[in-house]
């Protein structure tokens, strides 16, 4: 299978950022995620929460293996945007890919922006 | 080579002896031989009352009475000794058999007095102390019933055994008269204050009392017996039932020589032994200090002391606590210590409040310092603090201690209780051993508690007092969801529930401590707003309060996959419907396993590929087995009466309807079920949240059972019942579970934390002493009438069909990271091990 709808835009020539569109806004529900798949076959989870702020992480969850971030709560813990993964629970801060639990864990983040009602995902 | 210990009588006492010796005696040094003169092994007297909501023996048992795995015990049910020759050692049963001893043990309880009223012997006088005395009562009551009208039954004797007496009459649909000779019930117990608050309280129950009179005669009349009191009352009955008073049984003793108390009882001295160094006597027939103790508690105490005799310790009787707390038909009762003022210069401090039914009164000394005993009625929560505290300086003014502040004590707190106070008596547990329960073997809950201290095991009553002492050792009780809200989760229901909440942004935003809601709160709101009936669970607003399971309607594997489980309702299916499945399984390469709740599960299935899945399984008839939900699962049956020569009623087909009854309905956590069809249980009912049992006569109704990490056998609720009655009650218990529980807390360990356990359970299922039971079962009414299939919601439904898509940028591209191989013909994931994490 192909990976359609997926247009590369670089936009922005001065950080020399590339720019995939993966989603209108309005396809991502307040305080939910959904996996998106960029061209070298990385899989992100991207979140948008109550304040209709966009967070990309790493969709593979670090603990289990599974790429299923995406598929997890999203909430807050202490004030700091999180999503739970749905195996086991631990908890991710959506701005910095944090685990809240361990320390020593992060889950890696992507650039994001939304413009003109469409989410964008950035690859330096 | 072993010495042999016999023991006659195999009663509470007696089997607490065999189980303290066994336990103890890890060289084998003694063979037990017991010989009970009853036909069953040793079951809860102390429980008899409770026979009458189930007419289950078996529900009775003390636990381990059957020692059928212990090569060191023989038990000879049915066969009473008759005689002791001390010279030769040899004790002789009533069956012939002649038996040896090193040591003898006579634990033969007590039987119940009975005056000598003229009329005493005729059909239809009982007495209450065995369940083969139950049984009978049970038969003249259904004689009674059989007749015109109520029947009615007299209760001779008013104090505790009377009143519990009464309780099972009333139970069994009949009137209950006491007649008590003293000017007020419960004598020993209760003082006159007291005695006047209980008489109201117990007949606002329907149960006419006569105090300070006697019962003259009893004859025969037209089939039933008529009473004629001292007072020249008569009462026309349908049966009367003595409890005037125990006698210790202590002919065989008398028989044998060995010097026994004025009135009664085998002497024994404070090592339990007898005037034959080798015979001792322990409980109720036993007298010791010039005392016999009507209680359990002592009896224990005096099993103790001989089993570390038996093996060579010093025990001696540590003296024992004749405090009494009961609940009886909802009153409460309890007296403690010196309830009387019967110590040189006690004072009295009462409050007697009539408008609330509380009576309160404490015994101190005379210089106001120390608690010395007192008595409660109508309310008895303080008796767990102030008890312990009696022969100990009061922590504050008495009036004080009795004051009606919330939280048991009224003024005191669980921290003015020295380390040696007991909190239960039943299993004599200090605070200490519960203190270091706590902080050495990490006790954190009250179920722990009990399991490893056995306090709160038994009578329950001290169950408040453990939830304070956790939490003034540092254990955090703290019943919050989580950061988000300080309620429990049955507050949060009650909030839904009351105010009509539909949404979790209200919810939050209302009763909230501020925050967004987090994995733990948000599928707890939406598990209540499904409970309560709001639509489909991926409606929105709620599809992003549900854990992956729900949000996809399906339970993701460890390979971020999911299984497929459609409901096979009672685990009965058409051949035709097998090859939907297999077609399907082989059509998407689904690996296929026989689920242990008799269904058939599907595994590996992609989230896209889910609603293509289940297309072809509604189109086929299949519905959601809700296998994700905290909801009910299925309810297991055995082939029944249909199949089954042993079968006595259809359990298939009960299995079927009740799946059906309660299938999607959301619960604090899963709900598993069963049914067997007979006593044989091949469907393993009693190790589900609800199981039921066919008996020739009806259906038997358990509960709380459960499996896994923590096995707990389902306790009986209620017996022998049409399948209208068990529905009723089923209805009733799970809306009851549904309101109450903690959030994932399964039936057994509600059960288990539940204050007044299976009693109060009864009282509010099956009694309805909430007064909320048509509201259970209407919320229940409204459940089934509002239920539709998940699956077929969510094909039905464009925008909810939008959700399974594995890539929002890229649908249907499959997920890189799953991948398969075989194993015994199937396709199972390769686990891909677990990546390099980063670190920071
Ligand atoms: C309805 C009821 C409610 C009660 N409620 C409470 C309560 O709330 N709290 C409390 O502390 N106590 C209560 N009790 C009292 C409690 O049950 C007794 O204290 C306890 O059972 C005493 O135990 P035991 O082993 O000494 O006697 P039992 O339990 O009476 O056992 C004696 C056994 O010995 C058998 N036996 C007698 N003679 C022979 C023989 N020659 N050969 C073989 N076997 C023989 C008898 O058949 C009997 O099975 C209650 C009792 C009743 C009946």
């Amino acid at each position: 299978m192909t990976v359609q709808q997926m247009t590369v835009q670089p936009m922005n020539a001065v950080d020399s950022t590339m720019w995939f569109e993966v989603c209108a806004l309005g396809a991502l529900g307040r305080e939910e995620g959904v996996a998106a798949l960029l061209p070298d076959g990385t899989q992100v989870a991207v979140f948008r929460t109550h304040d209709d702020r966009v967070f990309a992480l790493a969709n593979l969850d670090p603990f289990s293996g599974a790429a299923v971030l995406a598929r997890g709560i999203v909430g807050d813990l202490g004030g700091t945007p999180v999503v739970a993964s749905p195996m086991h629970k631990q908890h991710f801060d959506l701005r910095t890919g944090a685990c809240v639990e361990d320390g020593t864990v992060a889950v890696p983040t992507y650039p994001v922006r939304v413009s003109g009602g469409t989410i964008s995902l950035g690859r330096t | 080579m072993a010495r042999t210990l016999v023991v006659v009588g195999n009663g509470m006492v007696g089997h607490r002896l065999v189980q303290a010796v066994r336990d103890r005696d890890t060289d084998g040094g003694w063979q037990v031989v017991v010989f009970a003169e009853e036909p069953r092994p040793a079951y809860d007297r102390v429980a008899l009352t409770s026979y009458v909501d189930g007419w289950d023996p078996l529900g009775l048992q003390l636990d381990g009475a059957e020692f059928t795995d212990d090569p060191g015990v023989e038990l000879v049910l049915g066969d009473a000794v008759a005689s002791i020759d001390r010279a030769a050692r040899t004790v002789t049963t009533a069956a012939g058999r002649t038996q040896p001893y090193d040591a003898l043990a006579l634990a033969t309880g007590s039987a119940p007095f009975v005056p000598p009223v003229p009329g005493r012997d005729l059909p239809g006088c009982h007495v209450y102390r065995t369940i083969d005395d139950l049984d009978a009562i049970r038969a003249s009551a259904e004689r009674a019933r059989a007749g015109t009208g109520r029947g009615a039954a007299l209760v001779i004797g008013g104090g505790l055994l009377g009143l519990e007496a009464a309780k099972a009459l009333r139970d069994m649909g009949l009137s209950p008269h006491v007649v008590e000779l003293a000017p007020r019930l419960m004598p020993l117990q209760v003082d006159e204050g007291g005695g006047a608050l209980l008489k109201r309280l117990i007949e606002d129950l329907d149960v006419t009392v006569h105090p300070g009179t006697s019962t003259g005669a009893i004859e025969p009349d037209r089939g039933r017996l008529l009473a004629t009191l001292g007072n020249g009352t008569e009462l026309d009955v349908d049966l009367v039932v003595f409890s005037a008073g125990i006698r210790p049984r202590d002919q065989l003793a008398r028989d044998a020589g060995l010097p026994v108390g004025e009135r009664g009882g085998i002497l024994v001295d404070e090592a339990c032994r007898t005037a034959d160094p080798h015979v001792y006597a322990i409980g109720e027939c036993a007298n010791l200090d010039g005392r016999v103790y009507g209680l359990v508690a002592p009896g224990y105490s005096m099993a103790e002391v001989v089993a570390d005799r038996l093996l060579g310790g010093t025990a001696t009787f540590p003296g024992a606590d004749m405090s009494t707390k009961l609940k009886l038909m909802g009153v409460d009762v309890a007296s403690f210590g010196d309830a009387h003022a019967a110590t040189e210069g006690a004072l009295e401090v009462v409050v007697n409040d009539a408008v609330k039914g509380t009576y309160k009164k404490l015994v101190v000394s005379d210089d106001a310092k120390t608690l010395l005993g007192g008595v409660l009625v109508g309310d008895a929560a303080d008796y767990a603090l102030l008890r312990p505290l009696v022969g100990r300086p009061l922590p504050g003014d008495p009036g004080a201690l009795l004051a009606p502040a919330g939280g048991g004590g009224g003024g005191v707190g669980v921290d003015a209780l020295p380390d040696e106070a007991q909190v239960c008596s039943c299993n004599a547990v200090t605070k200490g051993a519960i203190r270091a329960a706590v902080h050495e073997q990490g006790c954190d809950d009250v179920p722990k508690l009990k399991s490893c201290t056995r306090a709160g095991a038994s009578c329950g009553s001290c169950v408040p007092m453990l939830k304070q002492l956790l939490s003034s050792f540092g254990v955090e009780q703290s019943k919050a969801v989580c950061e988000h809200f300080t309620q429990s989760r049955a507050e949060l229901y009650e909030i839904v529930r009351v105010t009509g909440i539909t949404t979790f942004s209200d919810l939050i935003e209302r009763h909230g401590t501020g925050g967004r809601g987090c994995d733990v709160c948000k599928p707890v709101a939406a598990s209540i707003l499904a409970s309560l009936g709001n639509g489909h669970i991926l409606t929105d607003g709620q599809a992003g309060l549900q854990d992956t399971n729900d949000r996809f309607l399906a339970n993701i594997q460890r390979n971020g996959t999911y299984s497929v489980v459609p409901r096979i309702p009672g685990g009965e299916i058409t051949p035709e419907k097998l090859l939907v499945l297999a077609q399907v399984a082989l059509d998407f390469g689904l690996y296929t396993k026989i689920t242990g709740g008799q269904r058939i599960d599907l595994f590996g299935a992609t989230v896209d590929q889910l609603p293509v899945i289940w297309k072809r399984l509604v189109d086929a008839g299949f519905e959601s087995g809700h296998a994700y939900g905290k909801s009910l699962r299925t309810v297991k049956s055995c082939v029944g009466e249909t199949w089954c020569r042993y079968g006595v009623q259809d359990s298939v087909g009960l299995a079927v309807e009740l799946e059906l009854r309660y299938r999607g309905l959301r619960s604090p956590h899963k709900l598993k079920s069963g049914v067997s069809g007979c006593a044989r249980e091949c469907a393993e009912a009693r190790g589900k949240d609800f199981g039921v049992i066919a008996t020739d006569n009806g259906w038997n109704l358990y509960v709380g059972g459960n499996g896994g990490t923590m096995p707990r056998h389902a306790d009986l609720l209620v017996s022998e019942v049409d399948k209208e009655t068990l529905l009723r009650v089923i209805d009733r218990f799970l809306m009851f579970y549904i309101r109450t529980a903690d959030r994932l807390q399964r039936t057994s360990a509600w059960l288990d934390a539940m204050e007044g356990g299976l009693d109060h359970l009864r009282d509010v299922v099956v009694h309805d002493s909430l007064g909320i039971a048509a509201e259970l079962e209407a919320q229940m009414a409204e459940h089934v009438r509002g239920y539709a299939d998940e699956w077929a919601g969510v094909l039905a439904d464009p925008e909810k069909l939008a959700r399974f898509t594995s890539f929002v940028n890229a649908p249907g591209a499959p997920d890189p990271t799953i991948a398969f191989r075989e194993e015994r013909g199937q396709r199972v994931p390769v686990l891909l091990g677990t990546p390099e994490v980063i670190s920071r």
